[in-house]
């Protein structure tokens, strides 16, 4: 079931456009940021709201890779891996991550706190290699720094 | 004279937005003051068309030109809609990000003399999700236009209306297709539509559709204010106007710099970027983005404009150049390159998706020290086979043009990597 926080947000995003399914995305990002993903009786649900049959939605949602259909970790890493950042050290940067946290790209630490993910160019490429972790942008980067910027995130 | 840089000229030198009354300080919304006063949306769509402005998005096409193909007769739909592209994702590419963050009420003017111009009263501004601070740099424009009515009911008391939302997009790199781009906005995939039709006859929803650059739309509001002979004497060569150029890799200073369009190469890698880190040597450049052909050192006195760049056989694009050193492997860049397209091929079209797979196995082959003496032969025909006309959308011939410019220039690095079963650089 949507919450009624959830709901009203996603009512709150349909008049914005001509049809109502429009407003999927926007409502499955809705969805995420409170429960952090987007489960299969999420996906019912909103498609329920939207007019849309779940398949359709779950077709529009696996498309994204922003739209996690998995559960992932409290904060997610988003690791540049685009032509720009392998130039300035992309390998070094993913290597240094999987090792300190013990996981792969597409993992999730076992205490639930990281997911490791690859994305596409960031835009900051005169500022590479590059990573995001939840909102933050974090630029020029070494291995060595790596440390610091985790532990922000508990 | 010094240099005009009408873009970038009023940015903070402490990198923060340009918020309403600063904008406004320095002239902000006096183009569209004088469109809505006296100009009517067919003279503002002439002024653009004789301003010979191209798209900054990569394809370049004539900005006023698409602007024309809008239906403005009495039959025409009623219901219009602009959509500015602010989906940046071209690997290499970073420079509509800095118009974003921090001259967001720029491109809000340049966006509603576009809507304007068409005749459109509803517009999205469709933004990149990895883009969080421009995201609330461009909430807080917006709702100070709409309080300062530059947008909304009656905009300016001209009677003129337009409503401008901000959708904020999940990721994927066909988004920043047009006709991708879109599909996304009305909650579908993105994959790309057959065209024609085109969007500016039949685009979002069915109706009459104009999708810009950031860059683009930053640009009119200085043509209305100075007019289209100004705008063509900034340009170095035949096409007027500044550009952002940008450079990446391993350059001295890395950056981004408001240029005369047609500025040559080398000028923007030696004297801006500082030329290459020391001790490493320029091999090589994809001049425009990730999906644009390598050039050489015997290119670099090509001006960057759009003629310039094709005749030396690669393409203007995006104008943010990445630059290939010598200690760093050219068939591991371009399998770099082909994983990105691979990746994000949409899966809509089969020479595509098919054909881009194929072509990164080979070149991971390759890399991993497998290669085989016909893979060459293979790669250069996959290059054809996924080449212009045979997808709905431009991202496998884009994929193909680091390719196939590789084989050309670096194919005695393919070959030693074949030769002596191993990456030499590795």
């Amino acid at each position: 079931m949507l919450s009624s926080e959830e709901r009203r947000e996603i009512e709150g995003e349909m008049p914005r456009y001509e049809q109502r399914r429009a407003a999927c995305i926007e409502a499955m990002k809705i969805v995420q940021r409170h429960r952090g993903w987007v489960s299969d009786e999420a996906v019912r649900d909103v498609a329920e709201l939207l007019q849309m049959t779940p398949d359709e939605l779950d077709g529009v949602a696996t498309f994204y890779n922003l739209i996690f259909r998995k559960p992932v970790g409290r904060h997610v890493i988003l690791v540049c891996d685009s032509v720009s950042c392998w130039i300035m050290g992309y390998e070094r940067l993913r290597r240094a991550l999987s090792t300190r946290l013990g996981v792969e790209l597409g993992q999730t630490t076992p205490d639930g706190r990281f997911t490791l993910l690859p994305i596409v160019c960031l835009g900051t490429c005169d500022h590479a290699p590059a990573l995001m972790i939840d909102n933050d942008l974090h630029r020029d980067l070494t291995p060595e720094q790596l440390d610091g910027i985790l532990e922000r995130y508990t | 004279m010094a240099t005009e840089r009408p873009l970038t000229q009023h940015l903070r030198p402490d990198g923060e937005p340009l918020l309403l009354q600063e904008y406004e300080r320095v002239g902000g919304y006096q183009a569209l003051r004088t469109a809505l006063r006296d100009l009517s949306p067919q003279q503002v769509t002439a002024l653009v068309k004789d301003s010979g402005l191209r798209g900054r998005g990569g394809a370049g096409f004539p900005t006023g030109l698409k602007w024309t193909f809008v239906p403005m007769d009495g039959g025409a739909p009623r219901r219009k809609y602009l959509v500015v592209n602010a989906d940046e994702m071209e690997p290499g590419t970073f420079k509509d990000r800095l118009l974003l963050e921090e001259t967001p009420h720029q491109l809000l003017e340049g966006a509603i003399l576009c809507a304007y111009a068409i005749q459109s009263d509803v517009a999205y501004l469709f933004l990149r999700w990895a883009y969080k601070r421009a995201e609330t740099v461009l909430a807080r424009a917006i709702a100070e236009a709409y309080d300062a009515h530059y947008l909304g009911k009656n905009i300016l008391g001209s009677g003129y209306h337009l409503d401008l939302h901000l959708h904020v997009s999940a990721g994927r790199y066909m988004c920043g297709e047009e006709t991708g781009l879109l599909n996304s906005l009305e909650g579908r995939r993105a994959n790309p539509r057959t065209k024609p039709p085109h969007p500016p006859v039949s685009g979002l929803w069915g109706k009459p559709t104009i999708v810009n650059n950031v860059e683009t739309l930053c640009n009119i509001p200085h043509i209305v204010n100075h007019g289209s002979h100004w705008f063509q004497s900034l340009g170095k060569g035949r096409d007027g106007g500044t550009k952002l150029y940008g450079v990446s890799g391993k350059v001295r200073r890395p950056g981004l710099w408001e240029l005369p369009m047609g500025t040559t190469m080398r000028e923007i890698l030696e004297d801006h970027a500082g030329g290459m880190q020391s001790s490493l040597r320029f091999r090589g450049v994809l001049p425009g983005g990730a999906s644009t052909d390598f050039l050489v050192e015997s290119h670099l006195d090509v001006q960057m404009d759009f003629a310039g760049v094709e005749k030396a056989g690669s393409r203007l694009g995006t104008g943010t150049m990445i630059v290939l050193d010598d200690q760093t492997c050219p068939v591991g860049m371009v399998l770099n390159l082909e994983h990105f397209f691979a990746q994000e091929s949409c899966g809509w079209c089969t020479p595509c998706w098919g054909g881009l797979q194929w072509t990164e196995g080979i070149l991971r082959d390759l890399e991993g020290g497998k290669g085989r003496p016909e893979d060459l032969d293979r790669l250069q025909d996959l290059s054809r086979h996924v080449g212009p006309g045979r997808t709905f959308c431009a991202l496998a011939p884009g994929a193909v043009e680091p390719l196939q410019s590789a084989l050309k220039h670096f194919r005695q690095d393919f070959e030693r990597h074949i030769r002596d079963g191993r990456c030499p650089w590795s």
